[in-house]
């Protein structure tokens, strides 16, 4: 009797809310914990990375624009969807080769970050934003603006925690996102592109490209429409790569080994935005001071 | 009452089959490097910059005519655009705001967009047009008569305008081909217009959905192929409205030179109307020329 064939995934790229192969239709296989064969992933090219940044243009006027509390809604919608997965995800890490009471830990790590930072939604912006003393009959506030668009670089080893992080903390500001990791992690990168499309987010707000990382650094670091790169865990000349082309358009740059405070502080969100002070004037001083 | 319609004019049924898949393989050309650049550059000096709002006020419109002659100062060697496209108010301020310049002024003319008048106000909307100096007018054909079978009105109205325009401006007829439902019909308004002395027959207003299509864009452009055949005359060609970025203006030009051949490759006989691409071409030059992918914050606001 004929054995049945198993079905095997290719994983695709995520643009702009869909599922194309890479343009160039390169491929590389990605290994599992023992060496076999297990997938084959997509290459992306340079031009799926100018795709990718265009989508995320064109995504961020509307979700910066979305209520504050809306976008903790879809965060936490995150954390549903990722809970329902997390026996898949778990799965995918352990054949990926963390150990297996590891991967647990990891899950709960990240499904916590996503309720984490859909706290933070409609709360950053009261913590830290201010109203200023100054002498004068004006109101004068500090406010905060998400920077733009982001692009997040990782190297090889990254946990799967610090992958979520690095997207929830820049988008729970109203920034839209290009990761950018190697083929290897395309398994859990992948599935969580499909999670993530199936939380309500809009399309071209989280773009996820696999490949190979060097050869996409230069692009990504001299585009003259990205402004801010977060990298984590780059090799020494990786980062030299980015701190030398990026501040064509003055990009702010963020390089870690790995995130700080293991990925879950407000201070991520602030890195990725960026100080508005503004000046409104007032009829008289409230209540006989000019304290305001 | 019955009104017995009379129509001279016939075509050959259009295979609108055969129009897709001939677009869908010239849209396949892979245009690269100094070919892309040379076609960029060309396609730059094709746009009629357009502004055609309620809301256009004189400085609008003069600012307008600045970015025609000045699309990118930083980058050297770039053209001017073909015209500037406006409400026929506007005329003399254009010509003004372009005096010394080779950019041609265009008027929209004859209740533009839906041209639903009688013939007294259109003639006398293009005479003000003519008047105020407009070297191109652009009028609309009657969609409803045309539509109704009534292509002799549609005729006569376009050979009117032609008579009023003629030694002073070149004539532009539109179709607004987005009402005219088929390609039949495009092809139909096109062998009519070109009958009634137009001097470039052009798809759309760029009020109605959908504008230039490919497709439509074809039809048009064999018609003109046809009657150069039969006659040995040129008729000029403008898709305009929903062409927004740089690489369907490329496959528009590759349409133009398999159809027309090098002689429609100027703004002589070819024009884009369009407001947004001329900066989504400008961000292509930039880069090519730098390697680096832009940004439009660097480029001058429409």
């Amino acid at each position: 009797m004929a054995t049945r064939l198993e079905v095997q995934k290719t994983y695709k790229l995520f643009i702009n809310g869909q599922f194309p192969r890479t343009e160039s239709g390169r491929f590389l296989k990605v290994i599992d914990k023992d060496g076999a064969f297990w997938a084959n992933a997509c290459r992306a090219s340079r031009k799926d990375l100018r795709n990718a940044v265009e989508s995320a243009r064109k995504a961020q006027t509307a979700w910066n624009n979305r209520a504050a509390f809306n976008r903790s809604q879809i965060l936490y919608r995150i954390a549903e969807m990722l809970e329902s997965r997390r026996v898949e995800f778990e799965q995918l890490l352990i054949k990926q080769g963390t150990p297996n009471g590891k991967a647990k830990a990891e899950l709960n790590e990240a499904i916590d970050a996503a309720v984490y930072y859909a706290g933070w939604a409609d709360k950053y912006q009261q913590v830290f934003s201010s109203v200023n003393t100054v002498s004068g009959n004006y109101f004068n506030f500090s406010v905060y603006e998400p920077t733009g668009v982001v692009i997040n670089i990782f190297g090889e080893d990254v946990n799967f925690s610090d992958y979520l992080n690095a997207v929830l903390s820049a988008i729970v500001g109203g920034n839209t996102i290009v990761n950018i990791s190697s083929a290897n992690t395309a398994p859990y990168v992948i599935t969580l592109a499909e999670t993530l499309a199936t939380s309500d987010l809009s399309a071209g707000v989280v773009n996820i490209l696999t490949g190979n990382i060097s050869e996409l650094i230069s692009h990504a670091a001299k585009h003259m429409d990205v402004n801010a790169i977060v990298s984590i865990n780059l090799t020494e000349a990786e980062r030299l790569e980015i701190e030398s082309a990026a501040p064509n358009n003055v990009k702010r740059i963020f390089q870690y080994n790995q995130l700080p405070e293991k990925g879950k502080t407000p201070y991520l969100i602030l890195d990725l935005q960026e100080v508005k002070t503004t000046w409104h004037p007032i009829d008289s001083p409230i209540a006989g001071g000019n304290s305001y | 009452m019955h009104t017995k319609i009379l129509s001279e004019f016939s075509i050959k049924p259009i295979d609108t089959v055969a129009i897709q898949e001939r677009v869908s393989r010239l849209q396949k050309r892979s245009i690269k490097n100094e070919a892309k650049l040379t076609g960029l550059k060309l396609a730059l000096s094709m746009i009629d910059l357009t502004t055609l709002e309620g809301k256009d006020t004189p400085q609008k419109v003069k600012q307008l005519c600045y970015k025609a002659l000045h699309l990118h100062d930083d980058l050297p060697d770039l053209p001017t655009t073909a015209a500037v496209c406006v409400y026929p108010n506007f005329v003399g301020i254009a010509k003004k705001a372009l005096m010394g310049s080779d950019v041609k002024v265009a008027a929209v003319a004859t209740a533009f967009p839906s041209g639903q008048s009688n013939l007294e106000v259109k003639k006398i909307d293009t005479q003000m047009a003519i008047d105020l100096g407009a070297d191109e007018v652009d009028m609309v054909i009657s969609r409803g008569e045309f539509l109704q079978g009534n292509h002799n009105f549609v005729f006569d109205e376009i050979a009117t305008i032609k008579s009023l325009c003629n030694g002073k401006a070149r004539l532009k007829v539109i179709f607004e081909t987005g009402e005219l439902v088929t390609l039949n019909n495009v092809a139909l308004a096109s062998k009519i217009a070109i009958a009634a002395g137009a001097d470039f027959i052009k798809t759309s207003t760029g009020k109605i959905q959908p504008a230039a299509t490919p497709e439509v864009t074809l039809v048009m452009l064999e018609a003109i192929r046809d009657h150069f055949f039969a006659t040995g005359k040129m008729v000029g060609m403008k898709p305009a409205g929903g062409i927004s970025n740089a690489k369907t203006a490329l496959q528009y030009l590759v349409m133009v030179k398999e159809t027309l051949g090098n002689a429609w490759l100027s703004n002589q006989w070819f024009r884009f109307g369009a407001s947004s691409l001329a900066n989504d071409v400008v961000r292509q030059l930039l880069k090519q020329q730098s390697g680096m992918y832009q940004n439009k914050d660097y480029i001058s606001i429409d």
